[in-house]
C-alpha cells in the first residue's frame, strides 16, 4: 500500500464522488485538485468552471489563481465576470459547487468572511467572493475543510453562506453528510477513529449508525495526482 | 489620443473619486494603480471585485477611504495584510468597507453599464451580509419572486489594461476579460493602459474592442500589468504574489519596498528594473 498525504485523500475521495459529465464550479487549493484529478480519472467530460469565465478548462498543471492563463487557453469558452454569474450560475447551468471556509456550522453553513465582530474584527477573512450565489445557485455544494475545534464551530462568527444545498464534507479524517437534519459523520479515512472526528469537532458531532471507512486511495488515482500537482508550483 | 501615463492620472483622478481599477486576475491595471500612489491621489473610494495587491498597496500607502469589494485576499496565497492592517487596526487609517458578493458586484456593474439605477439578482439569500450592506429586495412584477437588488455602480474613473491600442485609441483586449468592459462603460472618465501601440488592429479569437470615443486616454505601459499579466504577451508572476505575503506583512518591510519600487521609480519600466536590481522574481 502506498504512503499518502491528508491532503492527497482530501482530493481523492471529492474526486470519487464527481460523475463523469458533470459541470463543476471550482475554486483554487483543493476542490481544484479534486475536479481536474477527477477528470484524469474515471470522469474525463467533466467540466470545469473557475469564476474568472474559464468554461470547459483542461489545465494541464494546477493554477495558482483562478484566472491563470491556462484556464483561458484550454478552455472551451471565455466569459465575462457578469455573463459568468448571471448566464451560468444564476441560469442553473451548475451540478456540483465547491466551498471552502474558516468555519463551517452543524448545518453546513460557512463563514469565511471575519473572526470576531463585522464592525470590529479580530481577523478579517477575504469574504465570500461567489460562495454566497455559487451556495444558492448549483444543484449540490461539497465543501472541503480540514476538521478542527476552531473550524468546526458550534456557532459562527459570520455566515457567509447557507448550508441548504451541501451535501457533503471531506475533511482530512472523513466525510460529514446531512443526516438526521445536521451533518453526521459517514465515513472515517483509513487510520482515524470515530472519536478523533469527534474531538477535532466542537460541536457534538453524530455519528452514523452504518459509519464506514473511506477506500485508501488506488495506485492509480496517486500517480494521477501526482502527475497532476508535479506539473504545478506551490500546491 | 494615446497620452503619458502620468498626465492621464493627473488629469482624470481627483482627491475624493470614487476609482475602480478592474481586472480579474488577468490585465489588473498595476502600472496606472503605481502612478496614483506616485502623485498621491488621496481619500479615493476604491472599487474592485478582487482587491488585489495594487489595491494592498493603495491602502497600506494611505489613498484610500473607502472600499467596495468582494473578495480581499492574496489569490492561492493568503490575506492582504495591508487590507487588514487598515480594517482590524485602522492603520495607516480606518477603511470604510462596503462589502458585496461577486454576483451582486458583477450585476452592479453591469446595471452601471446599462445607464440603469440598480441591478437585481437572484441573490444575498440568508447569509449575514444583506444586513450590512446596500442591498434591497425588490419584488418581481411579473411573478412575484422577491430577489435582490443592488445600487449600479458609478465610478468617477475606471482603470483598466488591456494588451494593445491603435494610434487612435481604439483598444483591444482578449483572455479572461473580467469586468473590465462594463467598468469602462459604467465609468464617468476611462483611462486604459497597454502593453504595446499598433498601426492597425488585427483580428484575434475572443477579442474585445473598446472604441476610442468611451475612453478618455490610453497610455503605453508595458508590463503595466505585473505581478498579473497580460495573455499573449508574459505569464502571471506567481512567485511576487508568494513574495508579497512577506513584503507586506511588516508595515515597516512594506513602506520600504514601496519608497524603493514605486515611490522613488519614475514609470513602469524604471519599476521593472527595480525589481530586477533587487533580484526579485518578475
Amino acid at each position: 500500500m502506498s504512503v499518502y498525504a491528508a491532503d492527497e485523500m482530501m482530493a481523492v475521495e471529492a474526486a470519487r464522488r464527481l460523475d463523469e459529465g458533470a459541470v463543476v464550479f471550482v475554486g483554487i487549493g483543493l476542490p481544484s485538485v479534486a475536479a481536474n484529478l477527477a477528470r484524469r480519472t474515471h470522469a474525463p467530460g467533466c467540466v470545469l468552471i473557475y469564476e474568472s469565465g474559464t468554461i470547459g478548462a483542461k489545465p494541464e498543471r494546477l493554477p495558482l489563481s483562478i484566472g491563470d492563463g491556462e484556464l483561458a487557453d484550454t478552455a472551451d469558452s471565455v466569459v465575462s465576470v457578469p455573463e459568468m454569474f448571471a448566464y451560468w450560475l444564476q441560469g442553473g447551468r451548475v451540478d456540483v459547487g465547491f466551498l471552502g471556509a474558516a468555519q463551517i456550522d452543524r448545518h453546513g453553513n460557512l463563514n469565511s468572511t471575519v473572526i470576531g465582530e463585522y464592525d470590529q474584527p479580530t481577523v478579517r477573512l477575504p469574504g465570500g467572493g461567489g460562495a454566497p450565489e455559487i451556495a444558492t445557485g448549483v444543484r449540490d455544494v461539497f465543501v472541503m475543510l480540514r476538521q478542527t475545534p476552531r473550524a468546526f464551530v458550534e456557532e459562527l462568527d459570520f455566515t457567509t453562506s447557507v448550508g441548504d444545498k451541501v451535501r457533503v464534507v471531506v475533511t482530512d479524517l472523513g466525510i460529514l453528510e446531512p443526516r438526521y437534519g445536521e451533518l453526521t459523520l459517514t465515513a472515517v479515512h483509513p487510520g482515524v477513529s470515530v472519536d478523533e472526528a469527534r474531538a477535532a469537532t466542537a460541536w457534538d458531532l453524530r455519528v452514523a449508525e452504518d459509519v464506514r471507512e473511506t477506500q485508501v486511495p488506488t495506485d492509480d488515482e496517486l500517480h494521477a495526482l501526482r502527475s497532476l500537482k508535479t506539473k504545478g508550483k506551490d500546491l | 489620443m494615446i497620452v503619458p501615463l502620468a498626465d492621464a492620472i493627473r488629469d482624470l483622478v481627483r482627491d475624493g473619486d470614487t476609482v475602480a481599477l478592474e481586472g480579474f486576475t488577468h490585465l489588473i491595471p498595476h502600472a496606472a494603480g503605481h502612478e496614483v500612489i506616485r502623485q498621491g491621489k488621496r481619500d479615493l473610494a476604491l472599487v474592485r471585485m478582487t482587491p488585489d495587491l495594487v489595491y494592498d498597496q493603495l491602502i497600506g500607502i494611505g489613498c484610500a477611504r473607502k472600499l467596495v469589494f468582494s473578495w480581499g485576499g492574496n489569490p492561492g496565497v493568503g490575506s492582504l495584510h495591508r487590507l487588514r492592517d487598515a480594517v482590524e487596526r485602522g492603520w495607516p487609517r480606518p477603511l470604510e468597507l462596503e462589502e458585496h458578493s461577486h454576483a451582486g458586484m458583477a450585476a452592479a456593474y453591469a446595471a452601471g453599464a446599462a445607464n440603469l439605477p440598480f441591478g437585481v439578482l437572484r441573490g444575498y439569500l440568508g447569509g449575514d451580509l444583506s444586513s450590512h450592506t446596500r442591498v434591497e429586495r425588490v419584488t418581481c412584477p411579473f411573478t412575484g419572486e422577491k430577489l435582490a437588488a443592488v445600487a449600479a455602480l458609478r465610478p468617477d474613473v475606471g482603470i483598466v489594461h488591456a494588451q494593445r491600442a491603435d494610434r487612435q485609441g481604439n483598444v483591444q483586449l482578449w483572455g479572461i476579460l473580467g469586468v473590465q468592459k462594463e467598468t469602462v462603460l459604467a465609468a464617468a472618465r476611462a483611462i486604459v493602459t497597454v502593453e504595446e501601440v499598433v498601426d492597425e488592429l488585427t483580428h484575434r479569437p475572443g477579442a474585445i474592442v473598446l472604441p476610442h470615443w468611451l475612453v478618455d486616454a490610453v497610455s503605453l505601459a508595458p508590463g503595466g500589468a505585473h505581478p498579473s499579466y497580460a495573455h499573449g504577451y508574459y505569464d502571471r508572476d506567481n512567485e511576487f504574489y508568494v513574495a508579497w505575503d512577506t513584503i507586506s506583512r511588516d508595515r515597516e518591510a512594506f513602506e520600504a519596498w514601496m519608497k524603493r519600487h514605486v515611490l522613488n521609480t519614475a514609470d513602469v519600466s524604471e519599476y521593472r528594473r527595480s525589481l530586477d536590481e533587487a533580484g526579485v522574481a518578475v
